[in-house]
């Protein structure tokens, strides 16, 4: 694995003249790899990681499981690229299993996802059927464990 | 007025407290410190030895166990030790579980030492190798490894510091806080030498998993040398479980029976629930482990890189998670240069003073924290030089 894509994996937040300092390369040459990465389609984007207790108080998260028939335009590609088109839909996958298309969207309430749900998803020519589940409770996201509080409390800050 | 003081018998009023205690004090009052002081894992117990102490205590398995530790990690004990470093030991009566290599080192040095005996250990070194030698009225007779050599032990310089008397040879390889490693030629002329004199080798090796160069040879697994190599082992750093305090000694059967006549008087056991763990990480830990030092090895060779450029001469350490660069070219004392880091960027490494007098000159700079920590202490420590005189 490319040695910029390792290090900013691990999750510290780093910005390009600090990893150029960790892998003994200048800031010149961690930009020309990240813009290796995107280039290559590898590296998508950067986005903080929200607790999303805090994120709750503002946004509501649900999960859609979708059926759909793929015969007609594209196909199942067809389909969740017409559904991951939508602002709304924060990461979409083809699953298997009971159920087609696995869809994550977040909205400002409830009632915008049941909207979204019915006035755009249901519309679909396509798309069979729908269940959608609420998000109440994180306690680990993106690797990292929300309540994270007591953890190394009593580590003296110098030791043997 | 507190004179209880009266009752503190002489060899423990006079002997000298740790040098970390009194910087841990300054630190752990400062807000916003960068602290590379910090002598063991960052990393949290893997979660698959967590869940096993979990687990013992669901099962209420809270009991006593055996003196000598529960069969089961006796057992995985004496297959990890045959597998990874050579020595076959038999479980009956060759194994010992500890809290600690601490609580090893401390019922090893009372169970062989009469009062006025020899103890020859290398330093820099642990910081409770000395005190823990006076605490038996034995001798400790430290022989100074220089930057020179790696902080490897030079057989000429053990030679050297050898006195009649001489009882036990204390070695740790790799070193904390040095990194110090011990190649197999180095061990074999030191092996020869403990047999020459008829010394008792204490070989501690608490962090042998973590070497990151070439491979870890025991000195117990040198021929003539099992007979007389007390073997001390333990979880912390490998699997990241200081907490859980627990470790082990092989050796002997007499030298063994000797300590667990200590330790069952002294201690009893170690906590069954740490034992329950300890058996799973030496099951099933190795990934974890492996994956931890290759974390460690590359922050090292980070940090060692950026202190040679900020022009603090750094060795390679090979094992071990502490860089140990040398200070004394900015004209400051290690104590001098850590508490001025300290003052005046808020940095916290270990004077090298901590770790015996041969440590003069260096300060120990653990690099067992995140990327993030090490980079901002480094541009700290740049800042700091920059406010120095140039020598």
């Amino acid at each position: 694995m490319n040695s910029v894509l390792k290090l900013i994996l691990e999750g510290e937040s780093l910005d390009t003249a600090q990893i150029g300092k960790i892998l003994g390369m200048g800031p010149e040459a961690v930009e020309r790899e990240l813009a290796d990465l995107r280039r290559q389609g590898i590296l998508l984007g950067w986005r903080p990681i929200i607790n999303p207790s805090y994120e709750a108080e503002r946004r509501v998260r649900a999960v859609i499981e979708i059926k759909i028939r793929p015969e007609g335009v594209g196909g199942f590609d067809g389909l969740a690229e017409r559904i991951s088109a939508f602002e709304q839909v924060e990461s979409c996958y083809l699953m298997s299993g009971g159920y087609d298309l696995l869809v994550v969207v977040t909205a400002d309430n409830l009632y915008k996802v049941a909207g979204f749900v019915h006035e755009r998803l249901a519309r679909i020519d396509g798309v069979q059927g729908t269940s959608t589940h609420f998000f109440l409770r994180a306690y680990k996201k993106d690797g990292f464990i929300v309540n994270d509080e007591g953890l190394r409390r009593d580590q003296p800050s110098v030791s043997p | 007025m507190d004179d209880s003081g009266r009752f503190v018998a002489r060899h423990v009023a006079t002997l000298p407290k740790s040098g970390i205690r009194d910087f841990f004090a300054i630190v752990s009052k400062m807000k916003d410190a960068v602290s590379l002081g910090i002598g063991e894992p960052d990393f949290v117990t893997p979660y698959h030895i967590r869940e096993a102490a979990i687990s013992c205590l669901e099962k209420g398995r809270t009991s006593y166990t055996d003196n000598r530790g529960t069969q089961q990690l006796r057992d995985e004990i004496s297959r990890y030790v045959a597998q990874y470093y050579g020595p076959e030991y038999n479980p009956e009566n060759e194994i010992l579980v500890t809290i600690g290599v601490s609580e090893a080192l401390d019922i090893l040095l009372r169970a062989v030492l009469n009062p006025g005996d020899k103890v020859l250990y290398h330093e820099p070194c642990y910081v409770s190798y000395a005190p823990s030698v006076t605490l038996c009225h034995a001798v400790p007779l430290p022989i100074r490894t220089l930057s020179s050599d790696q902080f490897a032990l030079d057989p000429a310089a053990l030679r050297a510091a050898w006195q009649p008397g001489a009882k036990v040879l204390v070695l740790n390889f790799p070193t904390n806080p040095t990194g110090g490693t011990a190649d197999r030629a180095k061990l074999q002329e030191i092996a020869k030498f403990a047999i020459e004199k008829d010394l008792l080798v204490v070989s501690d090796e608490i962090y042998s998993e973590l070497t990151f160069d070439g491979d870890h040879v025991s000195i117990a697994s040198l021929p003539g040398m099992r007979e007389r190599t007390v073997f001390l082992h333990g979880f912390s750093k490998a699997f990241a479980m200081t907490g859980f305090r627990i470790g082990y000694a092989c050796g002997p059967a007499a030298v063994i029976d000797g300590m667990l006549k200590v330790h069952q008087y002294g201690i009893m056991c170690a906590s069954i629930i740490s034992q329950e763990a300890a058996v799973e990480a030496l099951r099933n830990g190795r990934d974890s482990m492996l994956h931890m030092r290759d974390k460690y090895r590359e922050r090292r060779d980070f940090i060692v890189r950026r202190f040679n450029e900020l022009g603090l001469p750094c060795h390679l350490p090979r094992g071990a998670f502490y860089a140990f660069p040398q200070v004394s070219g900015t004209g400051l004392d290690s104590m001098t240069f850590a508490s001025k880091l300290l003052e005046q960027q808020k940095v916290a490494v270990v004077p090298g003073t901590a770790f015996g007098a041969a440590g003069a000159g260096f300060c120990r700079a653990s690099f067992s924290t995140s990327y993030e920590r090490i980079h901002e202490a480094c541009e700290r420590i740049g800042r700091f030089m920059d406010t120095l005189p140039k020598h």
